[in-house]
């Protein structure tokens, strides 16, 4: 058989494929993250929590109201981005001159409070929630066995991207967005409501984080910890692609997933450390990570 | 912000009062219990606050027997460290008499560690690994209704003896996993079976076993053997079907509530161990009855069951001693129940005197959809092993109290 560094080659392959897979959900997260940083400068540690919400969001439409995954993959992302709205209009609207400490702390306590509900109401061990009728089943790559349903994840997660790093840096919200980041006052003369404009962005971010928990549902049980377990990677990632930059933490987001995944077979008592020991690196060498502008 | 001179007398006042107010609560006539374990991580619904419930309903059956019983609860976050500050708190400052359950093994040492330092008694329930009863044994310390060495030998014994030869290791690396795969490695080479592999994983904080997964695929073995526990080993069950994986599963701990998240059509047709299941018998039955609607969507697995049982079968040892007696020692408190017969709705058998408790193990089989009547009608008995096959035998524990 083909062997790659003493390992059969199929094994890789698929090692290779499953780093993709886990890399499409940091690259979504993090893509979030880092627009929330980049046009608010606030660090959001609620981030896990809403894109817990966004799985829960999901599973409730379908227990309670019968809504499947397909509505669910739109309307959840609605949901909390009203969410979002509000909790930006409400709370963090107050903290842009302060600080990034204050953003911070405030988004941890509200992670900490999303989190804790949702596991007084429904305990820690998860609800199960199916896989969409049209992605069950798994094809045969020869390699590996791939569940359709995870391949739909890699291409979902691509997509989003895309259009996330199109709207941002080639139309003219986007162009908007960006001058309002700079130059707040000046874009505000030209009538921009700028507020508002921060409010959406605040929502999108979060959107794309419940977009992210929707395509994890079926995947991970629903469970109130699922958010948790990915925040800490994901702001590694933001760190090592660059605090604020959107196609660092998409390249970063895919690359540490392969990193990892390669990990789990060569040592995977260290699966949950590399990444940090890749940050460590990162930045040793590029203290604005690989794809920021030093300040 | 001006402080007025009432409010800072009254304030200092209050102050004053709480060491009073502290003393007053490990009062002589006041037995203590801690209930100590994960309320907000993955072991929570294996543990956690159906376990307050089930030690609490001790409490309320047993009627006071001339003291007064009070229960109290902490998280321990599955962090040995944040546990045995707990502990110490709980003995030096809030007069604690008996810390129980405890899972997630690496905790569970510590805590043991602690109260025989400090001579209370700890009462094990949550914890696997079978050092507790081996080379970490303490006097203060009982084990209460399962450990590594009885799954590996129900679990692991039956699926070598149906076939299973060859065996790859998905474990949770810690004390539990890696014990528990060593117990049952243990079993499977005795039985002429051979281990080709294994994935230790880090824990917490890992969510996608695909890749272990993958990996066991290509190992070539036959039996997949799931060294890792609560949401962990939901998560590679329910992935081990998504990837197609065709090895036999031995989910080597498994309790009726990981069931319960997995849903019988992915759970149906494992087989796993517990030492109690609510459908037992007449008397499992009545204690469920009993319990269910204080906790309706987390019904009673052997933890909850042994949480009840243990904080019973202390009490009768307390009352039977007399509370200043029992106040003095908790190695002889332990010494006392290890003299007395455990009698309860969930458990009847022993405590052996390295502290092990002496109970029959159950191998369970998860039901068909088809097969289940109702709700939590997950389990049917294969086999039935009494209590004094169950367990590793006294002398092969290494537990230095032991003398042969």
């Amino acid at each position: 058989m083909f062997m790659i560094l003493g390992y059969p080659a199929p094994l890789m392959f698929g090692q290779l494929l499953l780093g993709l897979i886990n890399g499409a959900f940091y690259a979504l997260l993090s893509l979030g993250l880092a627009v929330i940083f980049g046009m608010l400068n606030i660090v959001n540690f609620a981030h896990g929590a809403l894109f817990m919400l966004g799985a829960f969001v999901a599973w409730g439409l379908l227990e309670y109201l019968g809504i499947g995954y397909w509505v669910a993959l739109f309307l959840a992302p609605l949901i909390v981005g009203v969410f979002g709205v509000l909790t930006e209009k409400l709370l963090i609207r107050h903290l842009y001159k302060l600080d990034h400490l204050y953003g911070l702390l405030l988004t941890f306590g509200l992670a900490l409070i999303i989190e804790g509900l949702a596991r007084n109401q429904y305990g820690s061990s998860g609800m199960p929630y199916r896989i969409p009728a049209a992605l069950q089943g798994a094809t045969d790559l020869g390699f590996m066995f791939l569940p359709n349903y995870r391949g739909w994840v890699v291409l979902a997660a691509a997509v989003m991207c895309l259009i996330t790093w199109l709207v941002i840096e080639k139309t003219s919200v986007g162009a908007t967005l960006r001058a309002a980041t700079e130059n707040a006052p000046l874009v505000q003369a030209f009538g921009v409501n700028v507020p508002r404009l921060i409010t959406l962005t605040y929502a999108g971010g979060v959107a794309l984080a419940a977009f992210a928990g929707v395509l994890a549902a079926p995947i991970y049980s629903v469970n109130p910890n699922m958010g948790a377990n990915f925040i800490i990677v994901v702001f590694a990632v933001v760190v090592i692609g660059g605090m604020g930059s959107i196609l660092g933490s998409i390249v970063t987001g895919f690359g540490l997933g392969i990193i990892e995944g390669l990990t789990k077979v060569f040592y995977p008592q260290a699966s949950a450390t590399v990444i940090f020991l890749v940050m460590v690196i990162v930045l040793l060498a590029r203290p604005a990570g690989l794809f920021g502008k030093a300040a | 912000m001006e402080i007025s001179r009432r409010a800072l007398l009254g304030t200092a006042a209050a102050v004053a009062t709480v060491p009073v107010a502290r003393r007053a609560r490990a009062q002589a006539n006041t037995i203590k219990i801690g209930v100590l374990n994960d309320q907000s991580g993955p072991y929570r619904d294996t543990g956690g606050p159906t376990s307050v419930i089930c030690a609490k309903q001790a409490v309320e059956e047993f009627q006071s027997k001339g003291f007064n019983v009070e229960v109290i609860a902490a998280d321990h976050q599955n962090k040995p460290d944040l546990g045995a500050s707990i502990a110490r708190e709980w003995y030096d400052r809030e007069g604690v008499d008996l810390i129980i359950d405890v899972p997630t093994s690496s905790v569970a040492l510590a805590i043991a560690g602690v109260s025989k330092e400090k001579n209370k008694v700890h009462i094990n329930v949550g914890a696997a690994t079978s050092d507790l009863t081996g080379k970490s044994c303490s006097p203060t310390l009982v084990h209460y209704c399962y450990d590594t060495y009885m799954l590996a030998k129900s679990t692991g014994g039956a699926t070598v003896k149906a076939g299973g030869d060859s065996w790859y290791f998905i474990t949770a690396d810690y004390a539990f996993g890696q014990q528990l795969q060593k117990d049952t490695t243990a079993f499977v080479t005795a039985a002429g079976g051979k281990v080709l592999g294994s994935s230790p994983y880090p824990f917490p904080g890992t969510t996608d076993f695909s890749s272990f997964l993958l990996q066991a695929q290509s190992s070539g073995a036959k039996v997949l053997g799931l060294c890792n526990a609560g949401g962990d080993t939901v998560n590679s069950i329910k992935q081990a079907k998504e990837f197609g994986i065709k090895m036999r599963l031995a989910a080597m701990l498994m309790f009726v509530t990981d069931v319960n998240a997995l849903g019988l059509d992915a759970a149906q047709g494992l087989v796993l161990t517990e030492s109690f299941y609510w459908d037992l018998n007449d008397r499992t039955r009545a204690f469920t009855n009993r319990v269910k609607a204080k906790t309706p969507n987390n019904w009673p697995n052997m933890i909850h069951a042994g949480n009840y049982s243990g904080t019973l079968h202390f009490l009768k040892a307390v009352a039977d001693m007399g509370v200043a007696e029992a106040k003095k020692s908790g190695a002889a408190i332990v010494e006392r129940m290890k003299k007395m017969p455990v009698d309860d709705d969930c458990f009847q058998g022993s405590i052996r005197v390295d502290g092990r408790g002496m109970f029959p193990s159950y191998l369970f089989e998860v039901k068909k959809p088809s097969e289940s009547k109702g709700k939590w009608d997950y389990f049917k008995t294969l086999v039935t092993t009494p209590a004094d096959q169950a367990w590793r035998p006294l002398n092969e524990g290494g537990c230095y109290f032991v003398t042969a």
